[in-house]
């Protein structure tokens, strides 16, 4: 195995990855076995698979959080943004967003006025000093991608990044993601299981089966943007992999 | 404004009903004074030997704050040290906690023939007593922090000691700080034991030498006002600190 810089094309590739992890009872699970796949530059790759197909397996992978057991590696530095939003409760929102900069050895006003130019774009003007238990769910999101966005690193790793949220709010949040990345283009890994979501934002979506996770089916979402989940195309291409979902854990 | 009234009013009605049924069991049994004075024996004491026991209060708070100081810093250095290095944990936290079983006269002596009849002995004595708590609870407070907090720093590139500082350190602070108030409970008996424990010059030794001398001369009633002191002593500290509480640790902290 190795950990080698991208190719020109691929932010993220991985070829014939197997990883395998102890649960808590020691036993080795396998989490991927022979997983490929490759994230161009500056595009979103979705992954959708049933629960415990090693989706955080492979973001941590990417984000090079482990080490592949067989198979190789490759990618540009990525920044991971965890299911929870894990906003340290002592720090006001500003500084949680600053954290990735306040890492980076800038200065705290430095750190600070980066944030707060972009608190704005996000609709969390006036929450600066607001501490994490003070905002709604959405907005603790919104800053905890923003922490995400301002680590500055080409690929961003986004694990059910909505997954905590309410239908509305979720809406509303991919909207905004897709907004976010069309004004400041980066390379995602968005692991999500909630299909309907990973059409309306990803360039591709790759299926992954029940554990040992393996890629089964991909699907290009070749869509205007921004996409509509009421859009004809997105409900076809969305039964598409609903399909190759149902097939993949009928067998 | 009211919670203040009845947060003081709460406790003084408690110890008005307390000293008077203890009034009233001594007087109304004849209990001999050398058994268990009667409050207003040693209230006239107190009122008596106030120069004395100031004098002698002085000492001891003096040791008792020192000391204090000396178990935070030295408890709080030993947990980060045992938190950081699993070997230092290893090695030294089964030896911490045997510290605590060390019945002080033992080392009385020693501690006399190294640092003299000063107040050193003392210090050391009262740290040896209150660290521990704060070792336990801080180790404790570091070790819970979220393992997915330090994932994520971990892509933030941050370095080991950004960890501790950013997200460890601020959330060990609150458990640190219940330690801190553990060890200052205990600090007070702490001082008696020090200054019981090693040898002192002169009348002026601190209020747990003069309780000690106080009880061999059978001036019992004046042993009980010294202890009196002591206990409103470790209730002033415990307040105190709990300001300084929140003044270092803003209430979300403390979840």
């Amino acid at each position: 195995m190795s950990v080698a810089p991208a190719t020109a094309h691929s932010a993220v590739s991985l070829s014939g990855v197997s990883r395998a992890y102890r649960d808590r009872r020691g036993s080795a699970v396998q989490a991927l076995t022979d997983l490929s796949l490759e994230i161009p530059n500056q595009s979103v790759l979705a992954v959708v698979g049933p629960s415990g197909c090693g989706k955080t397996t492979l973001l941590e992978l990417i984000c090079g959080l482990q080490r592949p057991d067989a198979g190789e590696v490759s990618c540009e530095p990525a920044v991971l943004m965890p299911q929870r939003d894990l906003l340290l409760p002592w720090l006001s929102a500003l500084d949680n967003a600053a954290l990735a900069l306040r890492v980076a050895r800038h200065s705290r006003s430095y750190a600070r006025g980066r944030a707060r130019e972009l608190f704005a774009e996000l609709g969390l003007a006036g929450f600066e000093r607001s501490r994490p238990h003070e905002l709604s769910g959405g907005m603790r999101q919104r800053v905890a991608f923003l922490r995400t966005l301002l680590s500055g690193k080409p690929v961003l790793c986004l694990d059910e990044p909505f997954g905590a949220l309410d239908a509305i709010t979720r809406a509303q949040m991919q909207g905004w993601l897709d907004d976010a990345l069309r004004r400041e283009p980066r390379t995602v890994a968005l692991v999500t299981h909630d299909v309907e979501e990973a059409i309306v934002l990803a360039d591709r979506v790759v299926i992954l089966s029940p554990r040992p996770g393996r890629v089964v089916a991909e699907i290009d979402v070749d869509l205007p943007r921004p996409r509509s989940r009421t859009d004809g195309a997105v409900i076809a291409l969305r039964e598409r992999a609903l399909l190759a979902l149902g097939q993949e854990q009928d067998r | 404004m009211r919670r203040n009234v009845g947060s003081i009013l709460a406790p003084l009605l408690l110890a008005l009903a307390v000293l008077g049924v203890w009034e009233l069991y001594v007087d109304l049994h004849g209990v001999d004074p050398l058994v268990l004075p009667a409050p207003h024996a040693m209230a006239v004491e107190a009122w008596n030997n106030g120069g004395l026991l100031w004098s002698n209060f002085t000492i001891t708070a003096e040791e008792v704050v020192l000391g204090l100081a000396l178990a935070l810093v030295c408890g709080f250095a030993m947990a980060v040290a045992i938190h950081l290095w699993a070997p230092i944990r290893r090695a030294v936290y089964p030896h911490a906690v045997g510290s605590q079983a060390i019945p002080i006269a033992v080392i009385g002596v020693l501690l006399c023939y190294w640092w003299g009849f000063g107040i050193f002995p003392k210090l050391f004595v009262i740290a040896l007593i209150c660290f521990f708590p704060v070792v336990v609870t801080t180790v404790d407070g570091l070790a819970a922090v979220d393992p997915d907090q330090l994932k994520l720093l971990r892509t933030l590139d941050a370095s080991r000691w950004q960890a501790f500082r950013f997200a460890e350190l601020p959330a060990a602070l609150p458990a640190a700080l219940s330690g801190a108030r553990i060890a200052l409970a205990v600090g007070v008996i702490g001082a008696y034991i020090a200054e019981t424990s090693t040898p002192s010059t002169g009348p002026h030794a601190g209020l747990g030498h003069e309780i000690t001398a106080d009880l061999t001369a059978l001036q019992t009633p004046r042993a009980y006002a010294a202890t009196a002191v002591l206990f409103l002593f470790a209730i002033t500290c415990f307040y105190a600190l709990s300001i300084a509480e929140r003044k270092l640790a803003p209430p979300v902290n403390r979840q």
